[in-house]
């Protein structure tokens, strides 16, 4: 029963008779769920890597004795460090084509980037078997164009799995820079056309400064995104490509051993959590610029 | 461009940008396209490009009782996912618009939590907590699950859509007489409509193509389509697996017209009604 | 060093070699012409305004003078080079924008340094004019500062000085004080003047403020759909407008409509509906013409009976007296139904006492008003 709307002449106590339920308690489904399904169980997994098999540290202690996981770390790292940064190679012009090109450039460009957004990643991933297996459709080329004598080794590798990768993250970083991008005034490059400078000079002196903090929010994104990643380099590399998301999923599946996987979550958890609060930090200083 | 009509847009720099986009753009969308051809080849192997085309990959998705089935797990959990994470999510959207900022920054926090985190941690954890739940290998777990996994992304476009209405419209509706639930009902639900249904689209989607988790707590007799995939590539790769990701694709298609759809419905509908 | 009081001299000035000139210069968007045949001729160290209402095409015309924006056709020269075949960065033309436009991740000197960078110009010396352009708009202590730690005021002084820090031929300014409230406006306006008087430099300057205009320039430009409507002195345009436009645009003015009965050089007299009137002859006027008795209400006297003296009289009733605070505008309506306005300042003796609704007499010489032909448009005889 909502409170009765009642005329100005009775009194005021009057009105107060029935309160409604508060419409705030319309979170409550959603919190339950996510509290009993998600946070429990995901504290309770981290709490694993110091309680199992008995309290303390032997589980990270395990860890960083054996040289195999700490390879994996190191790759994890490497290999999102990596698509970190051709995502960013690839994504800047691009995005900067987006802010600076027509109506229909823009349109383009925005359709092809959200594509990976809505197609599965077992799709796409199986699509790079097709093209960069051996007798694949990049190597027919290759061969085709004399650029190699033998198939090049494509896939199963570091390279499949960076190909994998780059492709699914690669809107991480485009679509936030864009709408970045696109928030700089254009004033600014005039008033350095004025000043003297040519187009290139414009842009490597303005343009690209004023864009630093959208590629640095960007870049970061697909980094920690990019640790946590599983199916890709699973699918697409080989066993020098292995990533922390799949020795979780071996000690859990295959040796059962929440311990160790707990403190593998921990770690990874962990290294996200420090990225970002690291580029808060470096980043947040650079804002005071922001004039825009 | 940016720097006005004083150039011809032939410059170098130009020129190498466009090769750049072009090349990206093949190199975001021409596997896929590769894909759908293949799915028509009527080779036996993952012959591309294909020497003759037929349909004997698609008979052999109906045929094969494995893609089958799990095709009908994936929607059987699809369904009562997206409808149980737009319901919530909504209901979470508009209430936590009542609270004060903090309790909403927390709300909003914790709603978005399984996106921040990665996905293999909230699998592995999911499939603990089911293992002493025993719902590992049920409907209603993987349900369960997914409704959490897709309840973020609804939660953020509908909320996106609430900010956008104008708040004196459903105080005019009470002021008017309209008691909270049918001022939400008559006033604020008709204009986030496009939002919801759009959420509801996404979450169809993002449950579709779910792996990650399903793989957790799935079992042989009782996995979604992304599982049977999943084991099939890991296995021997069987070309069939090209017909159902041009499936998949064409749902994922349909998706994103729809969504395309429900923006320009957005759109129109704004012009008329003047809301921001 | 030009004299805003001696029109003749700088006349003398421009027509010994221009500092900038502009032939037939015109822009097009499609279907829309945005600006339309302006010609011009600025000499050395002159101060031109362009004035008009928004779209009236000023802006467009300083950005193709700038090369930020491409003419559809027409001719510019600076010191007798062509300017249309160089690109914007090679003009050597300093532009002060409105949005002063600079650059957030650089501070007061790095932003004033940029130009010099640009044309490589050795530290040392860089770095004393650097200094010196900064001790000219008093910012001498902000070197380091950001601009997002400047006050606008402050932040229009560091573009003023980024655009003449390099010496430039010619000084672009659109609106540049455009942000900025009343009082600091001001201050502003004799800022720009003081260094432009130190410099001797020549400038072009877009505004739609008209007092700015007046206080600023040597000669005014006022510009109406895209072209030059009236070009003259400050005092030019305001005592002796020769069309409808700059007449209602510059100051207050009251319009008597008539024809033409007789003309002289300097005088035409009309028949309006409140019988003859007299006034200066704006321009090419014939006996028979369809005219405007443009006068400026601070022109007009008002009294209780009339004199007789005068050269025009009219009869009216007061409507409205309005208080302005430095003066009074009182509203009258004549006979027909038209309403004309006068302004009587404010002294210490409050004469009159007039209230609303009193008979009142309108009086002012010949002299103090125009007679335009009635289109809106005089002959241009320039």
């Amino acid at each position: 029963m909502e409170s009765v709307v009642v005329p100005h002449i009775l009194p005021a106590a009057l009105t107060k008779r029935r309160k409604a339920p508060h419409v705030g308690l319309l979170v409550l489904p959603a919190i339950l769920l996510l509290l009993v399904l998600f946070a429990y169980p995901v504290a309770w997994l981290l709490l694993r890597s110091f309680s199992t098999p008995t309290w303390g540290w032997s589980n990270f202690a395990w860890l960083f004795a054996h040289p195999v996981y700490l390879r994996v770390l190191l790759n994890t790292v490497l290999i999102s460090g990596t698509c970190a940064l051709c995502c960013a190679a690839i994504g800047y012009p691009f995005a900067y084509t987006m802010a600076t090109g027509s109506e229909r450039t823009r349109q383009l460009l925005g359709f092809a980037v959200l594509v990976p957004f809505w197609t599965s990643i077992l799709v796409r991933s199986f699509a790079w078997i097709v093209l960069l297996q051996r007798a694949g459709l990049i190597n027919q080329i290759l061969l085709g164009l004399g650029l190699a004598e033998h198939p090049v080794p494509l896939i199963y590798n570091r390279v499949g799995t960076l190909v994998g990768m780059v492709q699914v993250l690669l809107p991480f970083l485009v679509l936030p820079l864009y709408s970045f991008l696109v928030r700089i005034n254009p004033i600014y490059l005039r008033a350095a056309t004025t000043l003297g400078a040519s187009p290139a000079r414009a842009f490597w002196r303005i343009y690209l400064p004023l864009s630093m903090p959208g590629l640095m929010a960007g870049s970061t994104l697909v980094f920690i995104i990019a640790l946590g990643y599983f199916i890709t380099p699973a699918l697409l590399g080989g066993a020098g490509d292995t990533m922390v998301a799949q020795l979780i999923q071996q000690e859990v599946a295959n040796f059962g051993n929440w311990g160790h996987a707990g403190a593998l979550a921990v770690l990874l958890l962990g290294g996200t959590a420090l990225v970002l609060f690291v580029t808060r930090r470096l980043f947040s200083a650079r804002d005071a610029w922001s004039v825009m | 461009m940016i720097l006005g009509n004083a150039w011809r847009s032939l410059t170098p720099g130009a020129v190498a940008r466009r090769i750049i986009c072009g090349l990206t753009i093949c190199y975001l969308v021409g596997p896929l396209i590769i894909v759908v051809v293949l799915s028509f080849s009527a080779a036996q192997f993952l012959t591309f490009p294909p020497t003759a085309f037929s349909f004997h990959l698609y008979r052999n998705l109906l045929d094969d009782p494995r893609w089958g089935d799990s095709f009908v797990t994936s929607v059987s959990i699809m369904i009562p996912t997206a409808l149980a994470a737009t319901l919530a999510a909504t209901a979470a959207a508009y209430g936590s618009m009542r609270l004060s900022p903090r309790l909403a920054a927390l709300v909003s926090g914790l709603i978005l939590a399984p996106i921040v985190v990665p996905a293999i941690i909230t699998a592995a954890a999911i499939y603990g907590l089911f293992e002493r739940l025993q719902l590992n290998g049920t409907l209603a777990g993987l349900i369960l699950a997914h409704t959490v996994i897709t309840l973020p992304y609804v939660f953020i476009t509908v909320s996106a859509s609430l900010k956008a209405v104008d708040p004196r419209l459903e105080a005019a509706a009470r002021t008017l007489g309209a008691p909270l639930h049918t001022a939400f009902r008559r006033v604020v639900l008709p204009l986030i409509m496009p939002a919801v249904l759009s959420g509801l689209l996404f979450a169809m989607v993002v449950s579709f193509d779910e792996l990650v988790v399903s793989l957790f707590i799935s079992t042989p007799e009782v996995r979604p389509l992304t599982v049977q995939m999943w084991s099939d590539i890991l296995g021997d790769v069987d070309p069939t697996i090209a017909a159902i990701s041009t499936l998949l694709l064409g749902v994922a298609l349909f998706a994103m017209c729809g969504q395309h759809a429900v923006r320009l419905i957005l759109r129109a509908r704004n012009r008329i009604d003047g809301v921001a | 060093m030009l004299n805003r009081y001696d029109p003749a001299q700088n006349e003398r000035k421009r027509l010994r070699g221009a500092a900038l000139e502009i032939v037939g210069l015109t822009k097009r968007y499609g279907s829309v012409t945005a600006v339309e045949g302006v010609d011009l001729r600025v000499a050395q160290g002159e101060f031109v305004t362009f004035l008009g209402p928004s779209g009236s095409g000023k802006t467009t015309t300083l950005m193709m003078v700038a090369g930020l924006q491409q003419p559809t056709s027409g001719q510019m020269f600076l010191d007798g080079t062509p300017l249309e075949p160089l690109p914007a960065h090679k003009r050597n033309i300093g532009v002060v924008f409105q949005q002063y436009a600079l650059f957030p991740h650089m501070t007061v000197a790095q932003n004033v340094r940029f130009p010099l960078e640009m044309r490589r110009v050795p530290k040392h010396e860089a770095d004393r004019r650097i200094n010196e352009v900064l001790r000219l708009v008093d910012l001498a202590t902000h070197h380091r500062r950001l601009p997002a730690q400047l006050s606008g005021g402050q932040q229009q002084r560091v573009a003023l000085a980024r655009a003449i820090v390099f010496e430039p031929s010619l000084l672009l300014m659109d609106e540049p004080l455009g942000a900025l409230d009343r009082k600091l406006r001001e201050q502003m306006q004799t800022e720009i003047a003081r260094l432009h008087k130190e410099l001797d430099m020549t400038v072009l300057y877009v505004t739609h403020d008209q007092s700015e205009a007046l206080t600023l320039s040597h000669r005014i430009a006022v510009f109406n759909y895209g072209r030059i409507n009236q070009i003259g002195t400050p005092a030019e345009l305001y005592e002796r407008p020769r069309t409808r436009f700059v007449a209602a645009f510059l100051g207050d003015s009251c319009f008597l409509p008539g024809k033409v009965t007789r003309v002289s050089s300097e005088v035409a007299e009309i028949e309006t509906a409140h019988g003859l009137l007299r006034g200066r002859n704006s321009g090419a006027l014939g006996p028979g013409a369809a005219a405007l008795l443009a006068v400026r209400p601070e022109r007009i006297t008002l009294s209780r009976h009339a004199s007789g003296k005068a050269d025009n009289n009219l009869a009216g009733t007061l409507q409205q007296i309005v208080y302005l605070g430095q003066s009074r505008k009182l509203i009258v309506r004549l006979g027909d139904g038209t309403i004309v306005s006068t302004l009587a300042p404010i002294t210490a003796e409050d004469e009159g006492g007039f209230d609303p609704g009193d008979h009142v007499e309108l009086a002012w010489s010949s002299r103090g008003c125009n007679v335009l032909t009635d289109d809106g448009e005089a002959k241009d005889a320039e």
